[in-house]
């Protein structure tokens, strides 16, 4: 059975009907992994433990205490610490870290006991793979060896989160985690045709999300459809006093309005009568590749069609928050990354002279250079003497950014534009050019920023690969973003394309 | 920014770079912080700076917990990762002479 071609919510529907059992799903799943190996989606996998989560999952529903999601396979990106598998953040330096507990999501969605009671009853298939510490947006930044996207194994799958989005795109898992600080969540998955949420900042806790940049970070779902990513985001949203901005109202169905209409009274086919979409007249500009350009125009007509009225809006600082946000993720992630120092845990050099030169030597080891050149970055803007030239005036830009936002949003529900300026590129294409692979960036940074929902939704084709387009919404409105998701995906079929290969 | 600058924020970052190296980056560096420099064009003097997100929409009060007990003895576990260890005790070299 193709059980790799079917959504969460179908697998949920199978398993509640009897047709396949937790165990059968997540022996299915790891052969696909076997025998997908050369898209190097995952790091560890561990069968064993995963068959063992299984039947606890199967015993749990043979009893009638299942939930939604009590089964169901996932991914987790490898940013998130997990006994039983390896953490590593794809980073030689924690090549050997075990760690002594689970992340908050990783709890959350597994399997419930007496210590868990509120986990979700979902079975971890293995950690996907990633850039180093989530930096870079291309996956090639992973000391273990980049992904392939699986619409082309010669084109990048996007980054960070680009093991997360191959091994869905492939059919190795049905769902994964991934995390966002800057786009890692929706540009993998615009890149390999998926549907992907960043939630608003501290909708999800950060506890055991090994740190990249904090007041960026945000995890989310990588899924077949929009209706995925609401159940699994909301089985990963809640309160946790663990994590100090986790934020106390986060619990909540995100799939509440689904299938409703956006306005009370509209009738079926207008179901986004109602629905004020802007578009940002700065990310149409140039540097946008016209194919991509044409799919996203042709999405909003399709919203339009569906009753949504669309307007003109703009986003004045959309440019500057390329050098905004590469002051601030490499200032955070200099000081977050201190902490790697080879002393508790993590790579310690095998020689060295006293303690400063362990340090060093551990460090300049266990760091690639992307990892080195953000770190490099962050130490000198927060630098004496340039902390105010550089460091503040980010935080000062961040904040007519986020008010920017709110310009907008005062014309718009809703802002749609495209994730990214083109398509998937080739492998090695700008890995030897840090600022070129910056600048694609451009569309997805600013709403990190200012700590804004936003997805991925796949919107078409060019030359053989997908493209998405971005929703971004106000803050906490991640159920309405989903329900024009979701209501888009009803009138289309871009999301259910799979690359011939996984057919 | 020059090659002094990158040997020096490279010690700030407890790195080393050999020659070489710092020599490879100074580019990337510089063509990174030629792009920064269009910051000093915007005129930010009416708005503070903002470091976390939230708190563009609300004050955010550090969350207090009662000062109680709530982590059990794990160290063993948290060890087990370290790469070296003697008696329990991370071990370091000598750093007071």
């Amino acid at each position: 059975m193709s059980w790799h071609l079917l959504s969460v919510s179908q697998l949920a529907k199978a398993l509640e009907a009897k047709e396949v059992s937790s165990t059968e799903l997540a022996s299915h799943f790891l052969s696909r992994i076997q025998a997908g190996a050369r898209w190097n989606a995952f790091l560890d996998i561990n069968p064993e433990l995963t068959i063992a989560q299984a039947a606890s999952a199967d015993q749990i529903r043979a009893t009638g205490q299942a939930g939604k999601l009590t089964g169901i396979p996932l991914a987790h990106k490898d940013v998130f610490v997990t006994r039983g598998w390896k953490s590593t953040a794809a980073s030689k330096m924690l090549l050997n870290y075990q760690s002594p507990f689970d992340a908050a999501i990783v709890e959350r969605l597994g399997i419930p006991s007496t210590q868990n009671p509120g986990g979700a009853g979902m079975v971890c298939l293995g950690k996907a793979n990633m850039d180093e510490f989530a930096m870079g947006s291309s996956n090639e930044n992973s000391a273990f060896g980049a992904v392939l996207n699986p619409w082309n194994p010669e084109c990048v799958a996007g980054g960070s989160s680009g093991g997360s989005a191959a091994a869905v795109a492939a059919g190795l898992a049905p769902i994964a985690t991934g995390t966002d600080t800057g786009g890692s969540i929706r540009q993998p998955a615009a890149l390999c045709g998926l549907t992907g949420i960043k939630p608003s900042y501290g909708r999800v806790s950060r506890y055991g999300m090994i740190a990249y940049a904090s007041s960026l970070d945000q995890a989310g779902p990588i899924g077949k459809t929009a209706e995925d990513c609401a159940l699994l985001l909301s089985a990963m949203s809640f309160h946790d006093p663990r994590d100090s901005t986790s934020l106390a109202d986060s619990g909540e169905d995100y799939g509440r309005y689904l299938n409703a209409t956006w306005d009370m009274g509209a009738v079926a086919a207008k179901p986004l009568s109602g629905l004020r979409i802007g578009l940002p007249v700065e990310f149409f500009a140039e540097g946008l590749a016209s194919d991509v350009a044409q799919s996203v125009r042709e999405a909003a007509a399709q919203l339009q069609a569906l009753g949504a009225t669309l307007v003109e809006v703009t986003l004045p600082k959309t440019k500057l928050s390329i050098p905004v946000y590469y002051v601030l993720a490499p200032a955070e992630a200099s000081s977050n990354l201190s902490r790697f120092d080879g002393v508790r845990y993590g790579h310690r050099a095998s020689e060295y002279r006293d303690l400063s030169d362990m340090y060093k030597k551990s460090r300049t080891e266990g760091f690639g250079a992307e990892v080195k050149r953000r770190i490099l970055i962050g130490s000198y803007v927060l630098s004496h003497g340039y902390y105010d030239a550089y460091y503040l005036q980010a935080q000062r830009i961040r904040r007519i950014i986020a008010a920017d936002f709110q310009t907008a949003f005062s014309s718009c529900d809703v802002i749609l534009g495209p994730v990214t300026p083109d398509v998937a590129w080739k492998l090695g294409e700008k890995s030897q050019d840090p600022l070129q692979m910056y600048l694609a960036d451009i569309y997805t940074l600013s709403t990190n920023l200012a700590g804004l929902p936003a997805m991925s939704v796949p919107c078409g084709f060019s030359r053989n690969l997908p493209i998405g387009m971005q929703l971004i919404g106000n803050y906490f409105s991640e159920a309405r973003l989903l329900q024009v998701a979701h209501q888009f995906q009803q009138a289309t079929d871009w999301h259910l394309r799979q690359p011939s290969e996984v057919l | 920014m020059k090659l002094d600058d990158v040997q020096r924020i490279a010690h700030l970052s407890r790195l080393e770079l050999s020659q070489a190296e710092a020599e490879l980056v100074l580019p990337q560096l510089q063509a990174i912080f030629s792009l920064v420099e269009e910051m000093q064009a915007v005129d930010t003097s009416q708005y503070a700076p903002l470091a976390h997100p939230i708190l563009f929409l609300r004050d955010l009060a550090q969350p207090l917990r009662p000062d109680q007990v709530t982590e059990t003895n794990n160290r063993a576990q948290n060890m087990e990762s370290a790469p070296a260890q003697q008696n329990g005790y991370f071990l370091v070299p000598r750093v007071i002479e």
